[in-house]
């Protein structure tokens, strides 16, 4: 459906019963993030005025300028009546386009470029940990709920010490997921082993929940031996194939397209699974964003794109780097359904996942998710976000909007956490993850071979030349070459 | 460039082969898995037909197989070729075996972050656990009155990466046996045809039409043999004219820029003792520097002359067809290099 100027009527019921979407947009309290914003329904354009719920408040509307491009253009609900009916006059025709119906209008109209109202964010616990009345969510047995808990703190941890160990020079180089832990763990349980992930960088949770050990962590930030990557990339860049996830590749996006050609490929293999990818706001602004979203929808994926809008892309804050209502938003422009998710609810973010991992898998489609939350850490160890942001707001965001202790408190009040288990928990993580740090830094160095192999499939007669070559000189001039570094 | 070798038998029995159709045709056999990409839309696709007219470009031979195996297997795609290389790219991490075609590689300037980062990279980066099979392939070089964004070649630019390895067949043999070898390699491979070439015939041998016919990469062909001086090209070549002169020329047609067959070169110009490289490309840091090095590297002792090396003129290609007809070796050029190499006449001063 190119053109969405169907009979509304139509689209609403085809979603309340593929999507039971409508009961999610009952809510009556949803508040966005960062901005007292009004609640509104995602679809209000396709609905006549006298069928909007009960939140219209004109006082509020009238203080955003004047704009009201949405109740304008249904001020006469006999345009709506119009759209599938033979035109009776001449001021309302509908004509055929390629692209499908057209409704003209001797009024000229321009679409705002920003809405009156943010688009609303889905939320389920408020700062409190406490669930919000009339809310939809996907239910979570004590078991998976505790899981995820233990994961985020165990995230939030590893998080901690590895940032420790690059300020003591064991490792070269770390990048913190610190306020996103929610969105990592959440959308991971929410998802199966068989989904596959393309990571951007900043969601190792993802990787833990399936079971990357602490272990193989410290491995690959020290580049060992026993690093999957054969000591090849920087730290963080982990990647597992019997997991799932997509070795961690730096540049921006470009997982995004990728994304989408597997999800094709699953598709075309019938198999019951879907692709996964992440990106921050800043990853949005890159032509493969756009390019991906795009053929998502055009070759009807099945590929979920979680965006982590934590406000900031290195040093540049969201309104240098977009001038859209967030990311959300765009999904239209493509033809792909999508949601806001307040990033710090992990309950909001296990729910949106996994119903847009069941429209995507049963429907053969693509879901932007666009999660919101807060990058409360540096953008790496190479960055002191305090020259470009207050460090108080950072503190805030730390301490008063920290997704871990929401969570906590939610499971605490369902009576399946305790303060005794929270200790015991964190001392075992921490001793565990110094442990895995000694054990990682004493071990050997990947092999000098390793150079070598993988350029290509089978080592061409050049490379094992070289490799010949070094060996040799390595041998006569043994001083001039690392000593943990194996022959 | 320099005339084709034309070895066309009249009255005998030879398919009219389209060098890369003939291949596509073999595809039944032994492409399973196989998608195709192709990124036209109506407004491109008449753009395409006005531009190529009679050399039934990339249009023609995506057509038939869109037809065969449906628009699933075969698919249409926006325009945008960041976008559909980085969606092949992911399909190939995944485990399939695609196909994207560049309209020309000139437009795969737009995708090429994806070319070398995501796909050529990825198996040394993931130590092995992502290998990349994809074939991107589509017309390279100078075709004829195309102008300055339509006419570059970029053999060097993909043949400098490792990871990569680059193809580029000359008659309807190579574009077989080389694609069906490109799309079984398990490593990405970027395969470089030639615009002009698509409408030419060449005869072809039973064995080449037999379905499992493959050529070996990394293997470069003696067309001819000779022993007076070595010329190296690849897609177009003339021995015939220097045989007139009393050159013979040894022609090789090296068919894979990387891999390159040093051992093939250095065994010839062993034998000439003189090098001529040909190719129309940009003269710095090209195809024929990297030859010459490799020669100067292992067969210095070897050579009587220094290495010739013919190029395109290192101008962005003009459009007027006298400019064009002049920015382009021409076979002139070529004897004109052998002569100097040997010996028959006065030796140019090298150009910057």
């Amino acid at each position: 459906m190119a053109f969405n100027l169907k009979n509304p009527r139509n689209i609403i019921n085809n979603l309340k019963s593929k999507v039971g979407l409508w009961s999610l947009m009952k809510q009556s309290h949803s508040t966005c993030c960062y901005s007292s914003c009004l609640n509104t329904i995602h679809l209000h354009r396709f609905l006549p005025l006298t069928t909007l719920p009960q939140f219209t408040n004109p006082e509020s509307i009238s203080h955003k300028k004047g704009h009201f491009p949405h109740f304008q253009r249904f001020q006469s609900t006999t345009t709506e009546k119009q759209i599938d009916s033979v035109p009776n006059d001449e001021h309302n025709q509908v004509s055929d386009f390629p692209g499908g119906k057209v409704v003209f209008s001797p009024e000229m109209r321009f679409l705002s470029e920003s809405p009156s109202v943010y688009s609303q964010c889905y939320r389920v616990l408020d700062d409190a940990g406490q669930l919000i009345s009339h809310s939809n969510f996907v239910p979570v047995s004590e078991e998976v709920a505790v899981k995820m808990y233990s994961n985020m703190v165990t995230l939030q941890t590893l998080d901690t010490v590895f940032y420790e160990a690059q300020r003591q020079g064991r490792i070269s180089f770390y990048v913190t997921s610190i306020g996103e832990e929610a969105i990592n763990i959440a959308s991971a349980a929410a998802l199966t082993s068989d989904d596959i992930v393309f990571p951007q960088y900043r969601e190792p949770g993802v990787l833990l929940w399936r079971g990357f050990t602490l272990q193989e962590f410290a491995n690959q930030c020290f580049g060992n031996k026993a690093d999957y990557g054969k000591g090849r990339q920087m730290p963080i860049h982990y990647g597992s194939n019997k997991l799932n996830y997509f070795t961690v590749s730096s540049t921006i996006a470009t997982q995004i397209p990728h994304a989408v050609g597997a999800a094709y490929s699953l598709k075309m293999d019938k198999k019951d699974a879907c692709a996964v990818t992440y990106f921050g706001d800043g990853g949005t602004s890159e032509g493969d964003f756009h390019a991906a979203m795009n053929f998502a929808a055009v070759t009807e994926s099945p590929v979920i794109f979680i965006c982590r809008n934590n406000g900031w892309a290195i040093s540049t804050p969201t309104s240098d780097q977009f001038r859209s209502d967030g990311i959300a938003v765009r999904g239209q422009a493509y033809g792909v359904r999508s949601i806001r998710v307040d990033g710090n609810d992990a309950l909001a973010m296990y729910s949106a996942v996994r119903s847009a991992r069941q429209m995507a898998v049963n429907e053969h489609r693509p879901i932007l998710i666009e999660a919101v939350t807060y990058r409360v850490g540096h953008h790496s160890t190479s960055d002191d976000s305090t020259k470009y942001r207050p460090a108080d707001e950072i503190e805030w965001w730390r301490m008063a909007r920290d997704p871990v202790t929401r969570f906590r408190k939610w499971i605490e009040i369902n009576g399946w956490w305790g303060s005794e288990a929270e200790s015991q928990l964190r001392s075992s993580i921490r001793s565990q993850l110094l442990h895995a740090i000694q054990i990682a830094e004493r071990a050997e160095k990947p092999p000098v071979n390793d150079l070598f192999t993988d350029v290509y499939d089978n080592i061409p007669s050049n490379l094992r030349e070289q490799e010949k070559l070094l060996k040799e000189t390595i041998n006569r001039h043994p001083e001039d070459y690392p000593a943990d570094v194996p022959i | 460039m320099l005339a084709i070798a034309r070895q066309r038998m009249l009255g005998q029995s030879f398919k009219k082969i389209l060098p890369a159709v003939s291949v596509l045709r073999s595809y039944s056999s032994a492409a399973k898995q196989v998608i195709f990409f192709t990124f036209f839309i109506l407004a491109h696709n008449l753009m395409h037909t006005d531009m190529v007219g009679e050399y039934q470009g990339a249009y023609k031979i995506t057509k038939g197989l869109l037809e065969k195996y449906g628009p699933e297997r075969v698919l249409d795609t926006p325009i945008t070729e960041a976008g559909f290389t980085g969606i092949g790219v992911g399909a190939a991490y995944y485990g399939l075996k695609p196909v994207v075609e560049f309209m020309t590689f000139n437009f795969s300037m737009q995708a090429i972050d994806h070319i070398i980062n995501s796909a050529a990279k990825s198996n040394y980066m993931s130590a092995g656990q992502i290998s990349v099979p994809i074939v991107f392939r589509g017309p390279n070089g100078a075709a004829a009155g195309v102008g300055a964004q339509h006419s570059q070649c970029y053999a060097v630019w993909y043949a400098s990466c490792p990871g990569l390895k680059v193809l580029s067949p000359y008659n309807s043999e190579d574009a077989r046996g080389l694609l069906k070898a490109a799309i079984r390699d398990p490593d990405p491979v970027v395969f470089l045809e030639n615009e002009l070439l698509y409408g030419e015939s060449f005869p072809v041998s039973d064995e080449v039409l037999d379905s499992s016919f493959c050529l070996p990469i990394g293997k470069a062909k003696i067309e001819r043999e000779g022993k007076d001086a070595t010329i190296t090209a690849f897609s177009k070549m003339a021995a015939e004219m220097l045989e007139k002169d009393g050159i013979c020329a040894e022609v090789i047609n090296l068919r894979s820029i990387r891999p390159l067959d040093r051992a093939t070169i250095n065994a010839s110009v062993r034998k000439t003792n003189r090098l001529i490289t040909v190719e129309e490309g940009f003269p710095q840091h090209g195809v024929g520097a990297e030859i010459c090095a490799s020669v100067v590297e292992e067969s210095f002792s070897y050579l009587d002359a220094p290495v010739e090396r013919i190029a395109g003129a290192d101008v962005p290609m003009p459009y007027a067809a006298n400019l064009e007809r002049m920015a382009v070796p021409q076979v002139e050029d070529i004897v004109r290099a052998a002569k100097r190499a040997c010996y028959r006449s006065v030796p140019l001063a090298a150009t910057a």
